[in-house]
């Protein structure tokens, strides 16, 4: 019963040596997937070691185990944020291996799917990024302008997250009837709350004051830590892929590559806040594009990877094998070697594949843009205050199940 | 191009090339490594700022069983290259790109972790994304993918499936 005597070791001098401080991954602000372990100086971080691996969940294996099909929905679940995106990626690589041209309609469909995610992926980082620092109203200002994409991808794809949508040879189905109204309707309603979530936040002295000149990597050291995206961008390195490399349609439409000056925080969210403008402005042009091309293929008509039409199948004895061969084994690609990469909304991810020249992967590689962003997080907090941590975690753009795998 | 400028400098260090699918291949001695790799992000016509990827392949029957591959990407003059390096099952080592490329840390860590590829020269080789009492290397092609017998959680548990 002696209870708490003065002279017992509670309170020491927070001079003598460094703290450390664990932040495991039930703290909310690791989002239960990484483990900080931080050496303090009073509030003064020295020092940061970062434990990923929570979410390994052994995607390469799974991989190397199934058809080349059954790869596609593992890509949903790397960043489920914008799992079309990645979806792609991987069917990019595939077709590259097989040597398969896109019908034009296919290529707009997969443009206006990727733009949709990387919209509500962005949607979900400007938001996240208030509630880590206690901003609940604008987070959901964010999530509410995120419904309405997810509603747009759910009428596209036939799922609001976990798209699994991309097929290699083309995509699982066309723009549906009345598609552009529904989009132009929801685009509206989405700019709307992205212009009442802006006027509530990028001026707001409080926001600005804790992301200003905090979480600062400059040029050089993301160049060297392999960093690409929008923190590259944030930097002020004009990199990005639909330019320098333009893949799909992204030649044939009109947006800007915002960057920013410095690299810090503040720079980030400006430029991942003026990259949902641009692709909103992308999406537009891709419907109208599909509009005018009207109806048609969205596959190619090679049997070796696509499915014959359902109504095929039941009448057309050849169709009928084709199906049967396509689901059991699958497409049986050519021996060989291929990198393909798309600019996802975390930056640079590609997919390299081999293949032994089976119907099975012998090897896929994701390279993931989360995991690269992540590993020069102690160069970016060290010397800042620990509450500084939070929201540099959450604008570096990483996503536990693309960084772990 | 910048296989012919390769070629023409470091033409012992290179032991094959392709551009299969237009993706720049080459295939280096494991020894020379390193000297290719400061030539690639230091010469003028290539300037390969980008160590984009890092990765392995386990090929099982061949000789020598690994490769290493490095993904190269030049920011300035937007170009690519890949290139690769045998290493083989006796040995299970190579250089360390880390004094090249900070992010080589990392992705060396994972190769180490996955397939059991030592970096000689890393500063800090832990493994990556599996804990560090796991047994065993799981992307080579002879781990089971699941009904392993051996190993156990890090808590004394058995393991799960």
């Amino acid at each position: 019963m002696g209870g708490l005597r003065v002279t017992d070791p509670v309170w020491r001098d927070p001079q003598a040596e460094p703290d450390v401080l664990v932040m495991e991954p039930s703290h909310p602000a690791t989002h239960g997937t990484v483990r900080f372990v931080a050496e303090l100086d009073g509030e003064t971080i020295v020092g940061l070691d970062v434990e990923i691996g929570y979410l390994h969940r052994g995607f390469e294996k799974e991989c190397e185990s199934g058809s080349w099909y059954q790869a596609i929905p593992y890509t949903d679940r790397l960043n489920y944020n914008s799992s079309a995106l990645a979806n792609l990626a991987f069917c990019g690589a595939v077709e590259k291996l097989i040597g398969l041209e896109l019908p034009e309609r296919s290529g707009w469909l997969r443009t206006l799917v990727g733009e949709l995610a990387r919209v509500a992926d962005h949607l979900t980082r400007c938001g996240t990024t208030c509630l880590e620092l206690q901003a609940m109203t604008a987070f959901l200002y964010c999530i509410e302008a995120r419904e309405h994409i997810w509603d747009l991808l759910e009428a596209l794809t036939g799922a609001r997250v976990t798209s699994n949508y991309v097929r290699i040879g083309g995509v699982r189905h066309a723009m549906p009837d009345g598609f552009p109204r529904q989009c132009a309707e929801a685009l509206v309603a989405a700019r709307d709350l992205l212009r009442d979530f802006e006027d509530l936040v990028t001026h707001n002295r409080l926001f600005v004051d804790r992301l200003q000149g905090t979480g600062i990597l400059s040029q050089q050291d993301c160049l060297r830590y392999g960093v690409t995206g929008p923190l590259l961008r944030a930097a002020g390195v004009p990199l990005d892929l639909r330019k320098d490399e333009p893949y799909l349609c992204y030649d044939r439409v009109d947006f800007d590559v915002p960057v920013g000056e410095v690299g810090d925080n503040y720079d980030r969210y400006l430029v991942c806040v003026e990259e949902i403008h641009q692709s909103l402005r992308i999406v537009e042009q891709c419907v109208g594009a599909l509009v005018e091309l009207g109806a048609g293929p969205v596959d190619v008509l090679d049997p070796r990877v696509r499915w014959p039409a359902k109504g095929q199948v039941f009448h057309q004895l050849e169709d009928m094998i084709d199906q049967y061969k396509a689901v059991t084994e699958g497409p049986q690609v050519p021996a060989g070697e291929a990198y393909c990469a798309v600019e996802s909304a975390n930056g640079e991810l590609g997919f390299y594949v081999v293949s032994d020249g089976s119907a099975r992967p012998w090897k896929v590689r994701c390279r993931p843009p989360s995991l690269f962003n992540l590993a020069p997080l102690p160069e970016m907090v060290r010397g800042a205050l620990l509450s500084d941590l939070v929201p540099t975690f959450d604008l570096i753009h990483s996503v536990a199940g693309e960084c772990d795998r | 191009m910048v296989l012919d400028r390769l070629l023409a400098v470091h033409s012992d260090a290179v032991l094959s090339t392709h551009a299969q699918h237009g993706d720049a291949t080459a295939l280096v001695d494991p020894g020379k490594l390193l000297a290719v790799l400061e030539f690639l992000r230091d010469d003028d016509a290539s300037r390969f700022e980008l160590l984009v990827d890092l990765c392995a392949v386990d090929y099982a029957a061949r000789e020598p069983r690994f490769e290493v591959v490095y993904h190269l990407y030049s920011v300035s003059l937007n170009h690519r290259l890949r290139i690769k390096a045998g290493v083989a099952e006796s040995s299970c080592e190579i250089a360390s790109a880390c004094s090249l490329w900070p992010a080589a840390n990392w992705l060396e860590r994972e190769v180490w972790d996955l397939y059991g590829i030592r970096f000689i020269g890393h500063p800090d080789l832990r493994r990556l994304l599996l804990d560090e009492s796991f047994e065993g290397h799981p992307l080579r092609k002879d781990f089971p993918k699941r009904g392993r017998d051996a190993g156990g959680t890090a808590d004394g548990g058995a393991a799960g499936d």
